[in-house]
């Protein structure tokens, strides 16, 4: 009697155990979703991109090496025009000249806020680097149009539109990105170390340079990857200085663009299906495939941290 | 009797409002191993922190008194503190080597201090580390992250590291509280072997391990100094009866 009766008691569903099984789906089917527009979204990319060489037959060696973008029109020579080598130059110059300014800049602010004078970082720095991300790109681009590209154009010369205007606005962009990931990597860092530092003889500044810098190394390079994936996607404010002229860049103040400038500048003017239509996709597919790669570099480096044990 | 290499004269330390230490004085012989034991709060580890001004850090914290070194205020404004530091060395509860290699950690201090010469430095390595009693145990490996050893050896390479920018005073805060009895018992052993040549402060709440190495213990409680004398003696027959409730384990 009194065993049925617990055995009774056991085998009722509760509620809590629904509950518990309702919570589950839900967070299941939650990121079944998300999974299915992010494989959703890869696929049609990867189609539409590919169909440049698969349907049209452009060769990969035209798209990577080719110098002339005009698709629907023949090269002198006779190929298709879809050269997409300007555009993934002035992409990955930007990019690379973007995260050499900033760099030196992030890791001084950085230094500042964390080692040097924390409360002043806390109370000033810390908003104004949080409102920098805050600001559209369009009005980056605003600033960049209305001053840089004049600043660009009386200084260097040319037209004041190009790489280097882009440089310029998107050292500003991706500045906050790099300084806040670096303060977190350089917060990480064990007060012991310090300590331990000081403790022989060296002085703040040795510590600083020698230890705390070094042993947040990994977190800053996966900052500067960040920043980087920032600056390799951004479209507007890019578009509104570099001039927006598909051909290599011969001077960082001549007019070029980047693979995000073509695609914002021409998706409004093509058919879908046409050859026009699909070099674009091909150009999307390989800004995807761009930021897959800074995704596996921040996943490596952050594997090969220093003092995760 | 001889003269003392260290000595604290009527130190008080104020963290903020609050004092943590009532006039303190303490003198500390010559290639001897001095214990400062007591419950815990009671003041040792900050007396320790002053002896190479590691409190300067932290703020709000406000010292009178004295401490000298070789008969040298060591409080006085003139005194530079990278040199102090270097002549009195400290090692910390928590192993803390750097994530470097342990080549890297050894040197540290050597190439702050500017000395690139690589003879002059593999030298000390090798010397420190034997020193430390841990050569055997990292020299295949001494280009490995320090953090890939035990415990124990990474203490060991942190008295390394120390003893590389060769100090006359080491001083410890409880350098064995966060190990196993086995890789406290070889760093006990060579405490022993190193008093020939350094002066060792010691802070410990392990008090078999303070009558086992030291020479003289010192006794505190709410940040003061109840009793200090030669280690037999305090452990035998104290003149305190706090003393002798503490050590014969009555409290604490």
């Amino acid at each position: 009697m009194q065993n049925q009766k617990l055995a009774k008691q056991l085998m009722k569903k509760s509620k809590t155990a629904r509950y518990e099984r309702f919570g589950h789906l839900l967070s299941l089917s939650a990121l079944l979703l998300i999974m299915a527009i992010v494989l959703g979204i890869i696929i049609f990319i990867a189609t539409k991109g590919l169909s440049t060489f698969f349907r049209d037959n452009i060769s990969f060696k035209d798209f990577f090496t080719g110098v002339i973008w005009n698709p629907g029109t023949k090269t002198p020579s006779g190929q298709q025009a879809v050269g997409a080598l300007p555009m993934i130059v002035g992409s990955f110059l930007v990019t690379i000249l973007a995260a050499i300014v900033s760099t030196p800049f992030a890791i001084g602010t950085a230094v500042y806020m964390t080692e040097i004078s924390p409360k002043r970082g806390a109370k000033i720095l810390q908003p104004v680097t949080e409102l920098l991300v805050g600001i559209p790109s369009v009005v980056y681009g605003f600033i960049g149009l209305s001053v840089v590209v004049p600043f660009v154009r009386n200084t260097f010369g040319g037209s004041g539109f190009g790489i280097l205007s882009g440089t310029f606005v998107l050292f500003v962009m991706i500045l906050p990105t790099i300084v806040s990931m670096t303060v977190d990597s350089l917060k990480a860092v064990p007060k012991y170390y310090r300590q331990a530092s000081l403790a022989l003889g060296a002085t703040k500044w040795q510590t600083i340079w020698k230890v705390v810098l070094r042993a947040a190394t990994p977190g800053i390079l996966t900052a500067i990857v960040f920043g980087m994936a920032r600056a390799f996607g951004e479209a507007l404010a890019v578009q509104m200085v570099i001039g927006n002229a598909a051909l290599m860049p011969h001077n960082l103040v001549s007019p070029a663009s980047t693979l995000t400038s073509v695609l914002t500048a021409g998706m409004g003017n093509t058919v879908m299906g046409s050859l026009q239509n699909d070099a674009l996709w091909s150009l999307a597919l390989v800004l995807l495939i761009m930021s897959l790669l800074f995704n596996l570099m921040v996943h490596f480096i952050g594997r090969r941290g220093a003092f995760k044990k | 009797m001889t003269e003392p290499i260290l000595s604290a004269t009527d130190l008080d330390l104020f963290y903020g409002d609050f004092q943590a230490l009532h006039g303190i004085s303490l003198d500390f012989d010559e290639h001897k191993i001095s214990a400062l034991i007591g419950p815990s709060g009671c003041g040792k580890s900050t007396f320790l922190r002053c002896l190479n001004r590691m409190n300067d850090m932290i703020d709000g914290v406000k010292i009178d008194g004295k401490v000298t070194f070789h008969d040298q205020d060591i409080y006085s404004s003139q005194v530079n503190l990278v040199e102090l530091r270097k002549s009195i060395g400290m090692v910390f509860q928590q192993p803390n080597p750097f994530p470097f290699s342990v080549y890297d950690n050894i040197t540290y201090g050597l190439r702050i201090a500017g000395i690139r010469d690589k003879q002059k430095l593999d030298a000390i390595v090798e010397r420190s580390l034997k020193q430390a009693a841990v050569w055997d145990e990292v020299k295949d490996n001494l280009y490995d992250n320090a953090l890939s050893f035990s415990g124990g050896q990474q203490q060991r390479i942190c008295i390394a590291r120390v003893l590389a920018v060769s100090p006359s005073v080491i001083l410890m805060d409880e350098p064995t509280s966060a190990l196993d009895p086995i890789s406290s018992a070889k760093i006990e052993n060579t405490l022993l072997e190193l008093k020939k040549d350094y002066t060792i402060i010691i802070v410990t709440h392990n008090l078999q391990q303070a009558s086992r190495i030291s020479d003289k213990t010192a006794f505190f409680m709410e940040g003061r100094v109840v009793e200090y004398d030669d280690t037999t003696k305090m452990f035998v027959n104290p003149d305190d009866k706090q003393t002798e409730d503490y050590v014969s384990g009555r409290f604490g």
